[in-house]
């Protein structure tokens, strides 16, 4: 057993010394196989945070979401669908909701303006979301002017900001008074932007959404499944940002790992020929290229992940914040919660470490099986 | 004893502590969970009050915004054949509503 782990150490020795001749090659090898699990791993880390999120956030949104379309498009949903859809059996609570979106010209941002639910705000006040009160610089009781569509200027005072902590569902939400949303948008006393309805029996939702839809013919009807669904592709491995960031580095590590697995240079053989002249068995030369493969492509997966870890759960994933920012303004600060799935991170070492490892194996075994004169001529 | 270390003491010993580092990440996620849970749990429960169906993750047109919400014809939100502007929607799959029923 001793034997077995000095040769062994023999091995490494000779393996790093091995790595060392050629210094300029490998430490950029190196960098790129870092960079490369730094990537795969930060996305895999932040899309799994951030589906995560979007279940527990989503776990608590609307039960069924009643929206009404008019050629393709959605419309304002009557006061006497929350009469017909309390009507249908199953149905515990019927509610209506108005929300909108608000460009502001001057910030060139979205704003979602919503009337709270279960959270009066006083005439004239607004509570505005963290994304907003960082963008404008406002404060509780300063005063902020909205441009209505009619053209006319609305003042506002802020009453309060939404926690900072609940950036990620809250940046852009700016929450005002029934009257003050519906004389702002000119918007009918006899209309809402959607219903929202609660069922009795969680097991029956999907049997009163039939209803509903059966009921209001030109109502579209969203169950909380539907969203669940929505994010579970957004943030899906097959789809999305995963697919489209997976897509460059898989590519662009498959011409590396070829690049190594298509043939090894003049010294590299003449090497060989060398280990094998003095004595080497083949199973020692194909051990030190195991070593060799071994030792990169652990310690790069290795510094990739740790490097992936920090850069998704202490700086918010900042890298990626241009690309997901888009054409936006807005964009929620957000700490997601360090959850590590094993199976990801398995998924990760396979793609990389396996082939890697193998790469590099593989055209040893051929030249190491040939006789040595061959391969030092 | 040697005055230097051998080559393989040395090697084993970074990759000792790359390892270590990693195992760290799992310690600090532990250690970090809970605090950062209540703050999501507050996050639900925001989302609940208000009755929020999405992240505002994407604030740039409606149907990124609200893509659980957004109507049947996202992406082609101006006209049918009208190819979708928003880089964001680089990054979001078309809504599977084909899968709707499970």
């Amino acid at each position: 057993m001793n034997h077995f782990f000095a040769r062994h150490l023999y091995l490494v020795d000779f393996t790093v010394a091995s790595l060392g001749r050629r210094r300029g090659r490998n430490l950029g090898l190196f960098a790129v196989y870092v960079l490369l699990v730094f990537v795969l791993a930060s996305v895999s880390l932040m899309t799994h945070g951030l589906r995560r999120e979007a279940q527990a956030i989503l776990e608590s949104s609307p039960e069924i979401v009643v929206q009404r379309m008019i050629a393709g498009r959605n419309d304002p949903v009557p006061t006497g669908a929350v009469a017909a859809i309390t009507g249908i059996r199953g149905v515990r609570a019927v509610q209506g909701r108005l929300w909108g979106y608000y460009y502001d010209a001057g910030m060139r941002a979205n704003y979602t303006l919503m009337v709270p639910p279960d959270r009066p705000v006083e005439s004239g006040a607004v509570v505005i979301g963290g994304g907003i009160a960082r963008l404008r610089q406002l404060d509780t009781g300063d005063i902020v002017h909205f441009m209505a569509p009619d053209g006319r200027i609305v003042r506002f005072t802020v009453s309060g900001t939404l926690d900072s902590a609940s950036e990620l569902v809250s940046a852009d939400l700016v929450l005002m008074n029934e009257g003050d949303f519906r004389a702002f948008f000119g918007f009918p006393a006899d209309r809402f932007t959607d219903v929202v309805a609660s069922v009795r029996n969680p097991r029956e939702v999907g049997t009163v959404a039939s209803k509903i839809a059966l009921a209001l013919p030109e109502a579209r009807v969203v169950t909380r499944a539907d969203m669940l669904r929505t994010y579970e592709a957004l943030f899906d491995w097959r789809g999305g940002m995963v697919a489209v960031v997976l897509s460059g580095a898989v590519l662009a590590f498959v011409i590396l790992a070829w690049d190594k697995a298509a043939g090894l240079s003049a010294d590299e053989r003449r090497e060989i020929g060398v280990l094998k002249a003095i004595g080497w068995e083949t199973s020692d030369v194909i051990a030190v290229k195991f070593w060799e493969g071994a030792l990169v492509s652990l310690l790069a997966f290795l510094a990739g992940y740790v490097l992936a870890y920090g850069h998704v759960f202490y700086f918010s994933g900042a890298l990626f914040e241009p690309a997901l920012k888009g054409w936006a303004i807005l964009y929620p600060r957000f700490r997601l919660v360090p959850e590590i799935n094993g199976q990801q991170v398995a998924t990760i070492f396979f793609f990389t470490v396996v082939p890697y490892t193998l790469a590099t194996i593989f055209p040893i075994w051929r030249a190491a099986t040939i006789d040595p004169d061959t391969v030092m001529r | 004893m040697n005055k230097h270390l051998r080559l393989s003491t040395t090697s084993l010993s970074v990759l000792a502590v790359a390892l270590a580092a990693a195992l760290a990440t799992l310690v600090d996620a532990a250690l970090r969970f809970d605090s950062e849970a209540l703050a999501r749990r507050n996050r639900a429960a925001l989302a609940e009050t208000l009755q929020l169906s999405d992240l505002s993750l994407f604030t740039e047109a409606r149907y990124t915004r609200h893509p659980a919400l957004a109507d049947l014809h996202s992406a082609f939100q101006d006209h049918p054949a009208a190819l979708d502007h928003f880089p964001s929607a680089a990054w979001m799959p078309p809504t599977r509503w084909h899968e709707k029923q499970p």
